[in-house]
């Protein structure tokens, strides 16, 4: 039971995360390509709740924005509390002002007509990082999601077969894995990327993304369901199931496979902050997913130009949000992994390099 | 020790040569290459654009052109750059030499913090200086790289004590002896740091455990009855106990650093194999990207191959084997 506890403690956050991205259109203010051009760099917008007489209200409101970028200087901003915009949940706006689809949608968070709400601020073309951020996430996260499945799936099928029917494909199986751990992981990420076309669509880049990601992160875990086969393998009920005259396939589905689950849900934990990782950094280098989709890495892409690092701390927010991602998804995979130990399969051990490299 | 030895180089080099055949049908499965480009150029004739693929035996099958490769390694050119015009070995060499200074002293600055750290953190183990620590480590492992590169370099940019970017100042040439050595190092600062701070909280959490299992064990409760002191304890007896494992770590953790690598010198533009490979990739060089990627795995195969000589000299176990 305390065990549980943990593992929903880690669990719910990351859920929350999830909805909050998945649902972006709804949570976010703006459309994440929807350019403020008066704008530019302006400073994260404080949520005020006591006005100047330090009277209470209980609708929060934000302050207008002076603009006072000189003609030659960077934007400057600074807050004009006689005018304010309270805050306003859950209003349909009339969409269609940047190419959207006609119609009224629903908005969590607004303010009326002619003020503008950046709580997270604006990057230099005056788009709202809120909104940017929210996105971004659809295609951080899920590129790591997909990317986790499509490594566990090859390695329960690689791995599994090399295990099960040992021989040559073993043999081979596993040669090939080696090959690709010989490669540090970034590096193996750039050969894989590098022969892939490089100008393609958002939808595109995205999938191909994942394949990389994916196909790159496939022969640890194959190594370690290979392992837990190989000892499934010799039970007896696996051998009473072949003297019963069931067929291969059948008992690798029923019997053998089942008994990789934990390790693999465990695995699927670590990899998955591996694989976010792997789309940040690919989309920051610009060989990921290109502007106008955001994605966190292509957000702090910006941030390679020194002005910028030097003078907006705003723009790192989608790296930001990753510490405590990466902490929620460590914390789950901890606690899943203590929560299968107890079944002693001996292959737990062999997970610290995995966990290495999910660290760096 | 020569029969240990041989037989690891052998597998070694068979690593390299499965790598370079991986990455050789990569770019034959890859659709575009680099006169793609020129095709788009109305100015350049078809016929040239032919030519220039016959020339670079760019239309030879696959098993051609990988011999052909194979053939200039022996000659000690890895290839041809397209784009810069030139065979590709002394386009990298100094290149790497560039990368090994970047990774080798990170390499020896976050082993030499993390053993103390780690040790203290067993010693310690469940206190209150365990437990800081042990939380400081769980943040700085789930801060990417990125971020820890861009906070260190936006700080400098603040402060302006060190200098941003780059491996020499603009003057390099002029200054001699010691002028030079004392700015490389103060540019190897920023770098170096990143990575340290990257390293570091894997390192500690494995030094950290392999110390506790070892101070487990009953012949340091034996000595811990004979008076033995505290410090003399920890490094006389725990270390050496608890040094395999991480002798094993030493070789993971090269790769590790070398991966991170690519992305500090980016970041912090610091002229090493990390651009270069980002550029070849941008301007389909292919091999360029073959040489730098077979360069990052024998730097990590001979991290690993160096991890099993201390391996094999720290443990007679492994020598009986």
């Amino acid at each position: 039971m305390m065990r549980n506890k943990k593992i929903w403690f880690a669990a719910m956050p990351l859920a929350l995360v999830h909805i909050l991205v998945l649902g972006a259109r709804f949570f976010a203010p703006y459309d994440p390509a929807q350019q403020h051009r008066d704008a530019p760099f302006a400073p994260p917008m404080r949520i005020h709740f006591l006005d100047a007489r330090g009277k209470f209200h209980l609708r929060p409101y934000v302050c207008a924005r002076l603009n006072q970028t000189t003609s030659t200087g960077s934007p400057r901003y600074a807050e004009d509390c006689s005018h304010v915009w309270p805050l306003r949940f859950l209003v349909s706006q009339e969409a269609g002002v940047f190419g959207a689809a006609p119609g009224t949608t629903w908005h969590f968070l607004a303010v009326d007509a002619p003020g503008q709400v950046f709580l997270l601020g604006t990057d230099d073309y005056g788009r709202d990082q809120l909104s940017r951020l929210l996105h971004g996430g659809q295609v951080s996260l899920f590129a790591g999601l997909l990317a986790t499945g499509l490594s566990l799936g090859l390695a329960m099928v690689l791995g599994g077969a090399a295990g099960y029917f040992g021989s040559w494909l073993d043999d081979g199986i596993m040669r090939v894995a080696e090959v690709f751990m010989a490669l540090p992981w970034i590096y193996l990420l750039f050969a894989l990327r590098a022969f892939l076309p490089l100008n393609v669509g958002a939808r595109q880049s995205f999938f191909l993304l994942v394949s990389v990601i994916g196909l790159a992160g496939w022969a640890r875990p194959s190594r370690l369901v290979r392992g837990v086969v190989l000892s499934a393998k010799q039970r007896d009920f696996v051998r009473a199931a072949r003297g019963f005259g069931a067929s291969s396939v059948y008992i690798l589905r029923r019997h053998v496979l089942p008994e990789t689950y934990a390790v693999v849900l465990t695995q699927a934990a670590l990899l998955i902050s591996q694989c976010i990782l792997a789309e940040v950094t690919l989309s920051f280098l610009g060989l990921g997913v290109g502007e106008p989709v955001p994605s966190w890495g292509n957000m702090l892409a910006a941030l390679q130009k020194y002005y910028v690092l030097e003078n907006y701390w705003w723009m790192l927010v989608s790296g930001l949000v990753l510490v405590p991602i990466f902490i929620l998804y460590h914390l789950l995979a901890d606690a899943l992994q203590a929560r299968i130990k107890p079944s002693g399969s001996p292959e737990m051990s062999s997970l610290t390099p995995q966990r290495l490299r999910v660290a760096i | 020790m020569a029969h240990f030895l041989t037989q690891r180089l052998a597998r070694a080099l068979l690593v390299l040569f499965g790598v370079s055949l991986l990455v050789f049908i990569l770019i034959d499965l890859a659709p575009g290459e680099y006169f793609q480009e020129m095709r788009l150029n109305p100015q350049i004739s078809r016929e040239t654009v032919a030519a220039l693929r016959t020339q670079y035996g760019l239309d030879q099958p696959l098993p051609v052109r990988y011999g052909r490769w194979l053939r200039s390694v022996s000659r000690g050119e890895l290839g041809f750059s397209f784009a810069y015009n030139s065979p590709v070995w002394p386009l990298l060499k100094r290149r790497i030499g560039n990368t090994l200074i970047l990774t080798i002293t990170s390499l020896v600055c976050s082993w030499l913090i993390a053993i103390p750290i780690g040790i203290r953190m067993a010693d310690r183990a469940g206190r209150w200086p365990d437990r800081i620590s042990g939380i400081g480590v769980t943040f700085l492992q789930a801060t990417p790289d990125v971020l820890i590169a861009l906070g260190l370099l936006a700080l400098a940019l603040r402060v302006r004590w060190l200098p941003t970017g780059g491996m020499h100042a603009p003057d390099f040439s002029e200054t001699e002896g010691l002028g030079g050595v004392k700015d490389l190092v103060l540019h190897l600062v920023l770098p170096v740091l990143a990575l340290t701070a990257g390293m570091l909280p894997v390192l500690v959490r494995h030094v950290r455990s392999a110390m506790l299992e070892v101070l487990d064990a009953p012949f340091i409760a034996a000595a811990r009855g004979h008076g033995i002191r505290r410090y003399r304890l920890l490094l006389g007896y725990a270390l050496p106990a608890a040094a395999n494992p991480l002798i094993s770590m030493f070789g993971i953790s090269v790769g590790a650093l070398l991966s991170a690598s690519l992305l500090i010198e980016v970041i912090m533009s610091w002229p090493g194999v990390g651009p270069m490979l980002l550029e070849a990739i941008l301007q389909r060089d292919p091999y360029i990207v073959v040489a730098v990627v077979l360069f990052s795995t024998l730097f990590l195969v001979a991290g690993s191959l160096l991890g099993d000589v201390f391996l094999y000299i720290a443990d007679p176990r492994i020598r009986v084997e």
